[in-house]
């Protein structure tokens, strides 16, 4: 994962709450088996509506460069589909700012080097401005800052071990299993012991013996 | 203690003892008492299984938790194989993973190869990492397959007391059986292969007690999307919903289902109910589920899940269903919906900036005039299935309403069974003679079209009657326009040619 320090970029305002992420990511692209390439699929159907007065956001001059995406309230919600991150970090977004995110997109982004900040109020108003007006903002995520071309900075709030991950570029499951697999093992002796029906034994599993072999249905 | 065995808490408080901790369930004889965990915190059903496993806890506040289950499906495994393999990792416990592919598969002509190239590979794709990681494989012609989240309950592979995972939102369904169940995203799914665990922050917790006698005519699903637009599409981000009340402790196992499954409608990942005996008698004598005395030490285990009487929630959200009518949706997001007496909103009466935009552009897209009666709205398509409701009792529901009746002349609607043992029952009832003569389609198992993924999606400007969770913009296909429902709602709609009121079909 490509590490996360700071960033400098116009940042894209899109007005609107609830963007799910069926509108970033629409389901039928869900059958390319791939992470990269996705980029031209996110938002597609807004960026291809019939209707369009002018070209969506992201294709327009600057925002086609833009590594910010600032939105309202609830981006991200519905489901989980990591496509959603994905498309944008393909696009080239390391950074969300908005009101409140869906939870598992939330969590999805931290996974591929991009940051999701929660901010709401006087502040994303200050933010949508610098946006509105096509000014570079830059994210520190070591200072945990927003500067804008005036000189102005803004605080944010980010998770430690989330923070540390993004600016490491850290391997997550590769530091579970040096630093914790010993606790693993122990925790599971111990739930054996406790719950032992949480763990399907063969003669359990035996039931799925005839899978493939069994009579099919059509 | 000059009291009986009891282990009812509050029993003990009616003699002015007051107890801070766990009544041991091994407190069997008269007059005996042992208590444990005294002046402790009493712990919430999310809390108690949380704490159940965690594996460790960091200095930050997170914990690495134990996960028991995870189910597999073909669109969000394929780049966690991937993952693995360029990593050179190994799964875990494969005993922990099912896998079947359920959102691609079409839902007729099983037998004919995948029509679709790329459904083709992706089902393709899912067949070969499960064989070559070494978990089961349900295949789509095999009289088990099914939605993961019907599946799941069916095999009783889902548990009280599990913590529960799989790479689709609506894994909050499992919560119906006092699991910690939740969806993931695909990077988080192959952790769940390599390590069996996630690096997680325990969540805030919020009761939604449901008091009261559900009316004819309102579903569970009415109850949930009315908890939906009374707290938002964000009201539970941040939050483990727990769900309680007279009128949840009465509905079925089914019935529970349907409700935790919408939890993700509103913001929440989690959402459970605390395991009764109808919890055990739906689990006992299923595959997967524990049997002999290691089923009685599991029920002994499970009945100390609830939450305590005097635990406390971080919020509480309190509706009375018996004042209740039967919902529908009339805009793009699940909180968008009214009963169904009620009339399409007037943007200009929204004094909220933001709102008022998002609600014009719903209209908009859902091509709906404000105050036009919500009866007044005309369908193309009716669509009965998906986790949310297209279990057995679902099914009986919509065919009690078709029965006798004919499917309007310009809908075309289909019925598609959660799994295939949800359609070998409703066959054996003939369920599917009444829907096949009032002119339904009777489909094979899948997600279809609540996801339109297979060819079972609307086309542009297509308007749909639908008994599944999202009404988002395109989620039926591009250009579709969704309202959601009860499966009855549903078929009140499939004979109406408009929605409809089913409590004045006089059926």
């Amino acid at each position: 994962m490509k590490p996360f320090t700071t960033i400098e970029s116009v940042a894209a305002f899109i007005d609107e709450d609830a963007i799910d992420t069926d509108i970033i990511f629409p389901a039928r692209f869900l059958l390319l088996l791939d992470k990269a390439g996705l980029a031209k699929h996110a938002f597609h159907e807004r960026r291809h509506a019939p209707a369009l007065k002018q070209p969506f956001i992201l294709d327009r001059a600057p925002f086609t460069a833009a590594e910010i995406l600032v939105a309202r309230k609830n981006f991200g919600t519905g489901s989980s589909r990591e496509q959603a991150v994905w498309c944008l970090a393909d696009f080239g977004i390391r950074c969300i700012i908005a009101e409140s995110f869906g939870e598992i997109f939330f969590a999805n982004c931290f996974k591929n080097g991009v940051l999701p900040i929660v901010k709401s109020g006087e502040e994303l108003k200050a933010i949508r401005k610098a946006a509105g007006e096509e000014q570079k903002i830059e994210i520190d995520l070591v200072d945990r800052t927003i500067r804008f071309q005036d000189g102005r900075v803004m605080a944010f709030e980010v998770d430690d071990y989330r923070r540390d991950a993004l600016l490491n570029g850290l391997d997550e499951i590769g530091s579970i299993l040096r630093d914790d697999g010993d606790d693993i093992v122990r925790f599971e002796e111990r739930q054996r012991g406790r719950s032992s029906w949480l763990h399907l034994d063969p003669q359990k599993l035996s039931t799925f013996a005839d899978l493939g072999k069994e009579k099919i249905l059509d | 203690m000059q009291i009986g065995y009891s282990h009812d808490k509050r029993a003990y408080a009616l003699c002015g003892v007051r107890l801070d901790g766990f009544v041991r369930e091994d407190a069997r004889r008269p007059g005996e008492c042992i208590v444990t965990g005294m002046n402790s915190t009493p712990k919430t059903l999310y809390e108690k299984v949380w704490a159940d496993h965690v594996v460790k806890s960091y200095e930050d506040g997170t914990d690495l938790l134990y996960v028991d289950r995870h189910l597999v499906q073909e669109v969000s495994s394929p780049q966690a194989f991937a993952g693995l393999e360029a990593a050179g990792r190994k799964i875990r416990r494969p005993d922990a993973h099912i896998s079947v592919a359920d959102h691609a598969v079409p839902t007729r002509d099983r037998a004919a190869a995948l029509r679709d190239g790329l459904a083709a590979r992706q089902v393709e794709r899912l067949v070969q990492n499960t064989e070559k990681f070494g978990i089961p494989y349900i295949p789509m012609r095999d009289r088990r397959h099914g939605i993961v989240h019907v599946i799941g309950p069916e095999l009783g592979f889902t548990l009280p007391g599990a913590v529960l995972v799989c790479g689709d939102s609506h894994t909050c369904t499992h919560g119906a059986f006092g699991a910690i169940a939740f969806g993931i995203g695909a990077s988080e799914c192959e952790c769940v292969l390599a390590t069996q665990t996630l690096r997680q922050r325990k969540q805030k917790t919020m009761r939604v007690l449901l008091e009261g006698r559900r009316p004819d005519g309102v579903e569970v699903k009415d109850f949930i999307l009315a908890v939906i637009s009374s707290i938002g599409v964000g009201g539970g981000v941040g939050y483990a919903i727990e769900y309680a009340g007279s009128a949840v402790r009465d509905l079925s196992m089914e019935q529970r289902m349907t409700l935790c499954n919408m939890s993700i409608e509103a913001g929440s990942r989690i959402g459970m109910v605390g395991p009764d005996d109808k919890t055990f008698d739906y689990l006992r004598g299923r595959p997967l589920a524990p049997a002999g005395q290691e089923w009685d030490a599991a029920v002994e285990a499970w009945r100390g899940l609830a939450s305590e009487p005097d635990a406390v929630f971080d919020r509480e959200v309190v509706i009375d269903v018996s004042t209740l009518a039967p919902f529908v949706s009339w805009g793009t997001t699940p909180e968008e919906c009214s009963p169904i007496t009620g009339r399409v909103p007037d943007p200009a009466e929204e004094p909220d900036d933001g709102r008022r935009r998002r609600l014009q552009r719903s209209l908009d897209y859902m091509a709906l005039t404000p105050g036009m009666p919500l009866t007044d709205i005309r369908i193309d398509r009716v669509f009965i299935g998906s986790c949310t409701n297209g279990r057995i009792e679902d099914l009986r529901r919509a065919a009690a309403v078709v029965d006798g009746h004919r499917v309007a002349d310009h809908v075309a609607a289909i019925v598609v069974p959660g799994s295939a043992a949800v359609r070998a029952q409703a066959e054996q009832e003939g369920l599917d003679r009444i829907f096949l003569e009032a002119g339904f389609e009777w489909r094979s198992s899948g997600c279809s079209m609540c996801v339109a993924m297979n060819d079972d999606r609307l086309s542009e400007g297509e308007r749909c009657a639908s008994t599944s969770n999202r009404n988002f913009e395109g989620r039926q296909g591009k250009g579709g326009r969704t309202h959601l429902m009860s499966p009855p709602m549903a078929a009140a709609a499939a004979i109406s040619g408009r929605l409809a009121d089913v409590r004045k079909l006089g059926i």
